[in-house]
């Protein structure tokens, strides 16, 4: 399982990361192994307002379906439709083109409050 | 305390997520459900099915049988397996079985979560003078798909031309029969727990794809094949569930039949499939409404489609104007999903 240092995470395996002035978030490694083959992603619109903790959308696998948490409070700016044709980047490319939403975050600062690496790999043990 | 299959630290060392299920620790899959699913339907994929349960019943007691039965297992011949289900007095599925008969005995394969429950079941009724036997030095494994049989036969070293569905081969120590639960050609292995590994190792090395229980339940929600949990429980009986040909009402007396008479009047539901518009997949305890909003029914089973890269359901329905070709709606989270009402079996392979 890989869990990139530059990255930041929340107790929900959600990760999220700086992309200049906008926050990139999906899915960790751990996340999309444990889901097993992604075939469909419920992307919000752009324009949606995500909450921290709250829902955003929904990620279904050939087995079960889980729900996507913001990580921080924002404004969905894009959604990756990459995913609407092809899911299973989720599993091969849970840290790059497998990203869900891009985010205009409403406090920039949000993004030091979540969880570092080695924080979040030691909420999976 | 999860019960392992003489198999467990194989699965471990093919990679495999294991998962609870009937009170025993199994693989969900090894390399990914798809692939393994697409292996069974192209080419030839292996089964654990070891934490089924598999009970003797001793030789002179097909009246024993029959009592408990729906379907007529007179008709059993020696060297032949029947699928057959196990109801209570009210018509609803204590089990749904195989039934093989062989010379000397009949051998019941049962749903590992329902073992304990259909062992006490036939001792409640056997009035302590039947052997029931759970055969704890036995297990099983299944190999199906269009190359299963070739390749069986590789591994087994002996033709299996013979073999036609539902019947067996007993070359001791080992049990073959022409069974599965895919949807496929396949064969089904019972065999001493020793022997196991050797034999999956074999079929390994011939070729075949082990397969976890998450691609065993795609390829059977395909076939449209019912899972005890899901399409059958205590209160659903066989005729809901499309097995009006496995209850032979016209046999002897048997647990559940004046109620299964009166139930095929007016069955309270029947199981369809369900094409659903959006990728958004029904899961089981999703509410099915006709196009006014009157609940009419609840999903049983739903996944994703391997096969048809869509996502497909089993779901019973309460209303008898519902009709394959009617159009319905999903409760999916909060969101209402038309969907096609279809016949049930949505997979038929191309024999």
């Amino acid at each position: 399982m890989n869990y990139p240092e530059n990255l930041k995470y929340t107790k929900e395996h959600e990760w999220a990361k700086a992309d200049g002035p906008a926050v990139l978030v999906g899915i960790t490694d751990f996340a999309q192994d444990s889901l097993g083959d992604v075939v469909y992603v419920e992307l919000p619109p752009v324009g949606k307002e995500l909450l921290a903790g709250k829902e955003f959308g929904v990620v279904e696998s050939v087995k079960s379906v889980s729900s996507l948490f913001a990580p921080i409070n924002g404004t969905v700016v894009e959604a990756n439709s990459a995913l609407e044709g092809n899911p299973a980047l989720i599993n091969t490319s849970p840290y790059a083109e497998g990203w869900i939403v891009k985010v205009k975050p409403a406090n920039p600062a949000d993004l030091n409050g979540l969880l570092s690496a080695t924080e979040y790999q030691k909420t999976l043990s | 305390m999860l019960k392992r299959t003489v198999l467990y630290e194989k699965h471990l060392a093919l990679g495999a997520k294991m998962v609870p299920f009937g009170g025993w620790e199994m693989p969900v899959s090894y390399q990914g459900i798809i692939n393994e699913h697409k292996a069974v339907r192209e080419r030839a994929g292996l089964f654990d099915i070891g934490h089924m349960g598999l009970l003797r019943i001793g030789g002179k007691e097909l009246p024993f049988l029959q009592s408990l039965t729906t379907n007529d297992a007179s008709l059993l011949a020696v060297g032949r397996c029947q699928y057959s289900i196990l109801c209570n007095e009210r018509g609803g599925t204590v089990d749904d079985i195989l039934l093989y008969r062989f010379a000397d005995h009949y051998l019941i394969v049962c749903n590992a979560s329902n073992t304990d429950k259909v062992v006490a079941w036939l001792t409640q009724h056997s009035s302590g003078k039947v052997e029931i036997a759970p055969l704890i030095n036995l297990c099983a494994i299944s190999l199906q798909g269009p190359l299963a049989l070739p390749l069986a036969e590789k591994g087994l070293g002996f033709s299996l031309s013979s073999l036609k569905r539902n019947h067996t081969v007993s070359a001791a120590p080992l049990i073959v029969s022409r069974t599965g639960y895919t949807g496929e050609d396949g064969i089904e292995l019972v065999l001493p727990k020793e022997l196991c590994l050797d034999y999956w190792e074999k079929f390994l090395a011939l070729g075949a794809v082990p397969c976890g229980l998450g691609a065993r339940d795609t390829l059977r929600l395909e076939a449209g094949l019912p899972l005890y949990g899901h399409e059958y429980d205590d209160e659903t009986s066989p005729l809901e569930a499309g097995y009006a040909w496995a209850v032979k009402l016209n046999k002897g007396p048997f647990i559940g039949k004046e109620s299964l008479a009166r139930r095929s009047a007016a069955l309270p539901k029947r199981l369809f499939g369900l094409n659903v518009e959006g990728r958004s997949i029904p899961r089981q305890g999703n509410q099915l409404f006709d196009e006014e909003g009157k609940e009419v029914g609840t999903v049983t089973s739903g996944t994703f489609s391997p096969t048809f890269s869509r996502p497909i359901a089993l779901a019973y329905i309460n209303d008898p104007a519902i009709a394959i070709g009617s159009r319905i709606f999903v409760n999916i989270r909060g969101v209402k999903q038309a969907a096609a009402i279809v016949d049930k079996t949505f997979y038929k392979r191309v024999k």
